[in-house]
């Protein structure tokens, strides 16, 4: 499964190239892409695990940049 | 400027004023450090609260946090005003990128605006507005003036004026009525329509380009890909030479206030932020410019091939030519040219052959009554009429009845006519070179593009004549397709960068091979748009042109941005490590540069400097 989620108040481009590699490095993530213009991320993964990989994105992205919030 | 953005200007105001006083004040010591680090809490704590938490969480390369440390820093070794001034100038610096960001986003945005919100559908008799997710295959639709077209759709009832240029980027209104269809993301300019759909969304024109342009990201260009892996290493680098500039030279020189002074100006520069943010900015406004004027370019890396192009290849029929037939030459003999055009369509009137639908899409008069129409296979038509018997054909017809006509031998198909057995003359019809042709590919030359080359599996006489009507510099005639994969590899192997222009439905392979292959006046077929890079959405050739001219205009703004970038905070770095410069400059270098690399990246959006 392929989703797009938006991600609110992200305004640093360095901190989004941080949280696309993060995410690609999660468990079962085949594959992430940041969109910095859009404010959107792009996450590919298994059916079955996508909902628990999704909150732990969340989680990671936060880590990184406290401000910007993926809205699920 | 949003809720945040005014919170932080008010903030920076405050500390602005904090600032002059400190200045203002500087033989007063106390003061000023008093002032200076009134103004440095005031814009500054949330940076130095993120800034605690990020090196909590074992992050030391956090932007909030070098600043914090250079801010600090400059406070400890006695520089109050420069501490101040490294907190207020950055927030002011991020303020300018927020918005300038969040500007260029809503413009970007607006162009990809093209999603249909809602659909009204008729169910269980009423009108109900619903999702166009849930509008179903035939279900009538309702459009009123101003809304946009939710799926694709035929009109049953009602006329109106359709805007399709977001999804053909032809800007002049399209005027339907009942059995035409329309695109979704169309909007209805006036006038209420009814009409059935003859797609579910997801299947839908406007569907499929968003697709398109939303997947577009992951096809970067080299420069995304540079500023990408640059990032990576630059922050490292520049924080541990400042590291090294602090104490080495300190342990063996001694002087250990002037030399962390001089580590300081490092940090400041040490976010990739101005790059990260523009080289991407620029390519994805190239490409929102480029679909917002009918030009879906599938990523960003087909925009810096597209600016290195050198050879066009062009398809012949269906792309320089209207691909259908029609009449291009009228010689009549003893009548008058809408005589002799009426006589031969109205033998022709029950013809499905391609040459008769061109002749009587040319004549739209009023038809003579024919009976006892016959189509004599190879020859033509021998039709009766109150004038007498209609003979319209080839030669042989002619010769087969016995009557003695002029020959003509024009490039295309001659229709004969005669009538109670006399010659009236010939009309011709044959596949029509595009009006814009021509200065089409005088604009691609303008752009740098050196050769342009036609393949096609027509006739040498008809070849030849297309190449001259266009200007084409070569021409390559009666091929087969698996010729045209040939010459076209040919052309690569001798070291061009090709484009291949194409209608994306018969030359497959050839898109294929190409560096960049483009589709036209296409959409709504997907083995076209799956086949291609760059599918313009109408069969305006000249865009092409206009495509190529983005393209060099973005890839321009990208590299500027990089070597302006990097040569300023290389410069800085040297000066700064020399101790000729200050955090002064070390600021401007950071924010400064990045506001004006934003800003050069915005200007693609200008409709000044990309026209089509």
């Amino acid at each position: 499964m392929k989703k797009t989620f938006i991600i609110e108040d992200l305004e640093c481009a360095h901190c989004a190239a941080k949280m696309e590699q993060a995410v690609k490095n999660l468990d079962g993530v085949i594959d992430a892409s940041v969109n910095f213009l859009k404010s959107s991320i792009t996450v590919e993964a298994d059916d079955e695990i996508f909902d628990k990989v999704m909150k732990q994105a969340v989680k990671e992205c936060k880590k990184i940049e406290p401000d910007a919030e993926i809205v699920l | 400027m949003t809720k945040k953005q005014k919170k932080e200007l008010r903030k920076i105001i405050i500390s602005a004023v904090f600032f002059v006083a400190a200045i203002v004040l500087k033989n007063i010591e106390i003061l000023t450090v008093l002032f200076s680090a009134a103004a440095f809490a005031v814009c500054g704590y949330k940076s130095v609260v993120r800034a605690i938490k990020n090196l909590v969480r074992l992050n030391p390369l956090d932007e909030h946090l070098l600043m914090t440390v250079a801010s600090i820093g400059a406070f400890v070794i006695g520089e109050p005003v420069e501490g101040a001034a490294v907190m207020v100038f950055y927030q002011v610096g991020e303020l300018f990128q927020s918005i300038a960001v969040s500007k260029s986003r809503k413009e970007i945005a607006a162009l990809a605006d093209i999603a249909p919100e809602s659909a009204c559908v008729l169910r269980d008799g009423e009108f109900v507005t619903v999702s166009p997710e849930e509008v179903k295959l035939g279900d009538t639709l309702l459009i009123k003036a101003g809304e946009r077209v939710p799926v694709d759709c035929k009109v049953t009832e009602g006329n109106a004026d359709i805007d399709t240029k977001a999804i053909t980027g032809e800007s002049v209104p399209v005027a339907v009525s009942a059995g035409e269809s329309v695109f979704s993301g169309s909007v209805n300019l006036n006038g209420a329509i009814r009409a059935e759909a003859v797609a579910v969304y997801k299947n839908s024109t406007v569907a499929k380009i968003l697709e398109l342009t939303e997947n577009v990201s992951s096809r970067k260009s080299s420069y995304e890909s540079f500023i990408h892996r640059f990032a990576l290493v630059y922050t490292p680098i520049v924080v541990g030479a400042a590291v090294l500039l602090a104490v080495v030279p300190s342990i063996v020189l001694g002087n250990w206030f002037e030399w962390i002074k001089r580590a300081l100006t490092f940090l400041v520069i040490s976010c990739p932020c101005a790059l990260v943010i523009s080289v991407p900015l620029a390519f994805f406004a190239g490409l929102g410019r480029a679909s917002s004027n009918g030009i879906l370019i599938k990523g960003s890396n087909y925009l810096e091939a597209m600016a290195k192009a050198d050879t066009v290849v062009f398809d012949k029929t269906g792309t320089l030519t209207t691909g259908g037939f029609f009449v291009t030459e009228i010689n009549p003999v003893t009548v008058s040219n809408e005589e002799l055009l009426k006589v031969c369509a109205s033998a022709e009137n029950f013809s499905n052959h391609p040459v008769a639908d061109a002749v009587k899409r040319e004549y739209t008069g009023k038809l003579l009554e024919v009976t006892d129409v016959k189509e004599l296979a190879g020859m033509g038509i021998c039709a009766q009429s109150e004038q007498g018997e209609i003979l319209a054909g080839n030669k042989r017809l002619m010769e087969e009845y016995k009557v003695s006509y002029d020959e003509v031998s024009d490039l295309g198909t001659v229709v004969y006519v005669a009538c109670d057995g006399k010659f009236l003359g010939t009309v011709t019809v044959s596949d029509k070179v595009k009006e814009n042709a021509k200065s089409a590919i005088e604009a691609l030359k303008k752009q740098g593009i050196k050769k342009t080359v036609i393949l096609t599996g027509d006739k040498h006489t008809a070849a030849e004549a297309v190449a001259k009507a266009v200007g084409a510099d070569r021409v390559h005639y009666e091929l087969l397709p698996q010729d045209k994969v040939e010459i076209t590899e040919k052309i690569i192997n001798d070291g061009a960068k090709v484009i291949f222009c194409g209608d994306g439905i018969n030359d497959a392979p050839v898109m294929a091979m190409a560096d960049i292959s483009v589709s036209m006046g296409q959409i709504g077929q997907d083995a076209a748009i799956e086949a291609s890079d760059i599918v313009i959405t109408d069969d305006n050739l000249e865009k092409l042109s206009s495509a190529i001219r983005l393209a060099k205009k973005t890839v321009g703004a990208a590299r500027v941005n990089i070597v302006f970038c990097i040569g300023v905070k290389v410069a800085v770095l040297i000066l700064g490590a020399l101790g000729i410069t200050n955090i002064w400059a070390a600021v401007f270098a950071d924010v400064g540069v990045c506001v004006i690399a934003v800003l050069n990246s915005v200007r693609i959006l200008s409709k000044k400097l990309t026209k089509f």
